[in-house]
């Protein structure tokens, strides 16, 4: 399998999971590079994406997974012509023969961006800290089988919290990302339910690196 | 910071809708251009992508030095609320520019059940709706589209009209309107020179007089010179003209999502109820090495791996085996789907959907209209029941067991016994899939559905009443209790929105007061069932003492001056009469390729013979 590493920002930041696996295979047919189909009556171009991503996230780090049909070209070839014909804000970092398998992949760092439209209120860090440092955390999750309580402490690794400016703090978080995973905004969840006064107006996350359970980055 | 658009784009529903930035969209330096179009489709995303026209269009108008155009759908219902709520007015996707601040507001209107969106487009775009309301040179709005064979609803909001296919007029409005903004014209002076381009019709400068029962007394030109009739326009030499191979591909799922290509341009039918059959004429057609030639390179652009070649009727083109006999080894090659919708049942396209390899067996699927013979000759549906069961027998022993039929109630002449031949003509296909279905396991399933008839103008049945909600309900439950059989699944369309529609499709000025009135109190996406208010229309036909019947079960007199009239879509008025007397003596109008009908169209032709 050969594994493309990509980044997914600004206007794209839209395009849903399902969307973007069909922008990837056509992206692939306008690069000239044919990919293997799928079976099944009507066989698709076949191309995975590592981690499905809420729409609204932005990543710095997204893994896509292919077979080229036939043909051999070199990663690097590969990647100029994806990127020639990719949107804006999709765009491909490097390509290459994917060695280690993706249930490896363990951590994720990400961001989130707490957006406080009448500035960051007074003790933020601390309070945020302390529910973080508590023993349990229970937050609700919507599943396909109804809205169910998990603790997401055992899935928070490592946290930090910096302020950007006065209006927007940042935490910086690593997670579980498979088998458990947690979403990162249910650590925005957590805030809103346990600390209302720190509802933040608008919240962005943002994915900044993959890792292994050892920590070491993922590729 | 995040700003208030993007925030509220994540709390709405597929918010890739609004944002822009697909393959193949067209970006250019604004200090670059001149004059700013906004493309506004008056419907979703999902939808006004999947138009050709609309996709024809950008490109011509983008293709022009200084002139960048861009596109605008209508929200969803969360996000015009959440525009609402923030005071943020609607914007294009290229550039996310505030419509309000283009020089021109171009609508594409297929539909009528469109119109309360135009409104409310422009309502969300804070520009003011009445043409007398926006002076000067700015937000001049212009529309175009198939429901402008009768523009009369929309003139009061419309400054003109582009009749006909866009390909050439559009250009030269457009370059007309760049020359009068950089000589600093009022908004009068462009309207003058604008009207004199053929296909462009102003309604502001002429006055419509009714008569005491409310019909259309006269139209007086209120300027000097002015013509009296409009024709549309049409491209004669469809090879040479100009067809956007670099399309648009949607980032997010849209309802045709795969490339398309016209076949031909109009129909040699002549389908009596139909208006894209007789106001889509002269039939012209473009060549298969032409066609075959814009299929790849639409196909290599935009990566798509399905392709549909269209047309009013597939079957009619004349280069279809020659076009496919190439396409198809091509499509195998690069494993991309043909589909090819619009067959009738010949033996030629048999042969072909059997090459097609669809593999989803998905179903057949017929429009005979009308339940007899007798009705269907009198619309002139050719299409015969031997021709049916033809076609499901093969299809039936080949496996196929699914099949749609639609009709038609209310056709003029209509009987309960041409309603019941419906349930006779399913019955008969029933009775052929007991006899030779092979994949009897699976079991039957035929889906019958039934549209309220809606006079169209510029149809031979222009004239026609149509016939009232309670009667159009009392024949579908008749049909309902003759369709009894555990494989029949029967769907009739409410004729709350189809009597709307034919209000519209025939209406005149009085009509403009009627759609304010409804945008104001809410109407808005009326297409959608989720949106449609009838309580809404009810009441601003009220308030406004406007009498939706006039238009619908009235129907018109020959003798009437019809409020489109003055449009001329190349068919002619004797001709449509002509083509009622038949109906009404059941007698059948042979298609066009056995023997000139004289239908007038081709009178509009200089370069090119009609393809009939």
């Amino acid at each position: 399998m050969l594994r493309a590493l990509f980044e997914k920002t600004g206007r794209a930041v839209y395009i849903s999971h399902l969307d973007l696996m069909r922008l990837f295979q056509r992206a692939f047919q306008r690069a000239g590079l044919p990919l293997t189909h799928g079976q099944g009556f009507n066989p698709r171009p076949f191309v995975s994406i590592a981690l499905p991503m809420s729409l609204g996230m932005e990543s710095r780090c997204e893994l896509l997974e292919f077979q080229l049909d036939g043909v051999e070209v070199p990663g690097e070839e590969i990647c100029r012509r994806l990127n020639d014909a990719l949107v804006e804000g999709v765009r491909v970092l490097e390509v290459y023969e994917g060695e280690r398998k993706l249930k490896y992949l363990s951590l994720l760092r990400c961001r989130l961006t707490l957006e406080y439209d009448r500035g960051i209120p007074e003790g933020a860090e601390d309070q945020i800290d302390a529910l973080f440092r508590r023993e349990r955390l229970m937050v609700e999750k919507k599943g396909k089988n109804g809205t169910v309580e998990q603790d997401i402490l055992p899935m928070l690794k490592q946290w930090k919290l910096e302020r950007l400016n006065p209006q927007e703090l940042a935490l910086e978080a690593l997670i579980c990302c498979q088998n458990p995973a947690l979403n990162p905004m249910q650590l925005e969840a957590a805030i809103r339910v346990y600390l209302p006064g720190l509802s933040p107006d608008f919240t962005r996350c943002c994915r900044l690196e993959i890792y292994d359970s050892e920590q070491t980055v993922f590729r | 910071m995040t700003q208030l658009k993007e925030r509220l784009l994540l709390s709405v529903q597929k918010p890739a809708r609004y944002t822009g930035g697909e393959w193949g969209e067209v970006q250019k330096d604004p200090a670059q251009v001149r004059v700013r179009v906004a493309f506004a489709f008056p419907d979703t995303y999902e939808i006004g992508m999947s138009n050709v026209g609309m996709r024809i269009l950008y490109g011509v108008m983008n293709r022009m030095e200084g002139v960048w155009c861009e596109r605008v759908f209508t929200p969803w219902g969360d996000m015009e609320e959440a525009m609402r709520a923030h005071g943020l007015p609607l914007w294009t996707l290229e550039s996310q520019t505030p419509v309000k601040e283009f020089d021109m507001i171009a609508f594409s209107v297929g539909y009528e059940m469109a119109y309360s969106n135009i409104l409310n487009m422009l309502r969300l775009s804070g520009v003011p709706l009445r043409s007398s309301e926006r002076k000067g040179l700015r937000n001049m709005v212009f529309a175009g589209g198939v429901c402008t064979f009768n523009p009369e609803p929309f003139a009061d909001f419309v400054d003109f009209f582009s009749l006909g296919e866009g390909e050439e007029v559009t250009v030269e409005i457009v370059r007309l309107y760049d020359r009068a903004k950089g000589e600093d014209w009022s908004k009068e002076q462009f309207l003058r020179e604008v009207a004199k381009i053929p296909g462009v019709y102003v309604p502001s400068f002429y006055r419509h007089d009714y008569n005491p029962d409310g019909t259309l007394k006269a139209v007086v030109p209120l300027v000097d010179g002015v013509p009296t009739v409009h024709r549309k326009r049409i491209v004669e030499d469809l090879d040479s003209a100009y067809f956007p191979t670099k399309m648009i591909v949607p980032s997010t799922e849209i309802v045709h999502d795969r490339g398309n290509l016209e076949l031909f341009r109009g129909c040699i039918r002549g389908c009596r109820f139909c208006q894209a059959g007789f106001s889509c004429r002269p039939v012209r057609r473009k060549s298969p090495e032409v066609l075959y030639r814009q299929a790849t390179e639409l196909i290599e652009y935009s990566g798509n791996n399905e392709i549909t070649i269209s047309s009013l009727s597939t079957s009619d083109y004349r280069g279809l085996k020659e076009l496919t006999e190439k396409l198809l080894p091509y499509c195998a090659q690069h494993r991309i789907q043909l589909s090819v919708p619009s067959l009738r049942a010949d033996n030629f396209s048999r042969e072909l959907m059997d090459k097609l390899q669809t593999a989803r067996k998905s179903g057949l699927t017929f429009a005979p209209e009308a339940g007899t013979q007798r009705l269907r000759d009198v619309i002139n549906k050719n299409l015969t029941e031997e021709e049916i069961l033809h076609t499901c027998e093969l299809a039936f022993s080949g496996g196929w067991s699914n099949v749609k039929l639609y009709f038609m109630l209310g056709l003029p002449t209509e009987t309960d016994e041409d309603v019941l031949g419906i349930a006779e003509l399913v019955y008969k296909v029933i009775k052929l899939w007991r006899e030779c279905g092979t994949n009897r396991k699976r079991g039957l399933r035929v889906h019958v559905a039934t549209a309220y008839f809606v006079p169209k103008p510029h149809t031979p049945f222009q004239w026609e009443k149509q016939i009232t909600p309670e009667e159009y309900l009392r024949r579908c439950k008749l049909l309902k209790s003759h369709l009894y059989s555990k494989s029949v699944e029967y769907d009739y369309h409410s004729p709350d929105l189809s009597r709307l529609e034919a209000v519209f499709a025939r209406g005149d000025r009085r009509l403009g007061p009627v759609i304010e009135t409804a945008v104001k109190k809410g109407a808005r996406l009326d297409g959608w069932d989720e949106y449609f208010n009838k309580d809404i229309w009810e009441e601003a036909f009220r308030e406004c003492g406007v009498d939706p019947d006039f238009y619908t079960v009235r129907g018109y007199g020959e003798e009437e001056l019809l409020p489109w009239d003055a449009i001329d879509v190349g068919v002619t008025k004797k001709f449509l009469q002509l083509e009622r007397r038949r109906a009404y003596a059941g007698k059948i109008t042979p298609d066009c390729r056995q023997g000139c009908a004289g239908c007038g169209a081709n009178r509009m032709l200089r370069e090119v013979e009609c393809d009939a």
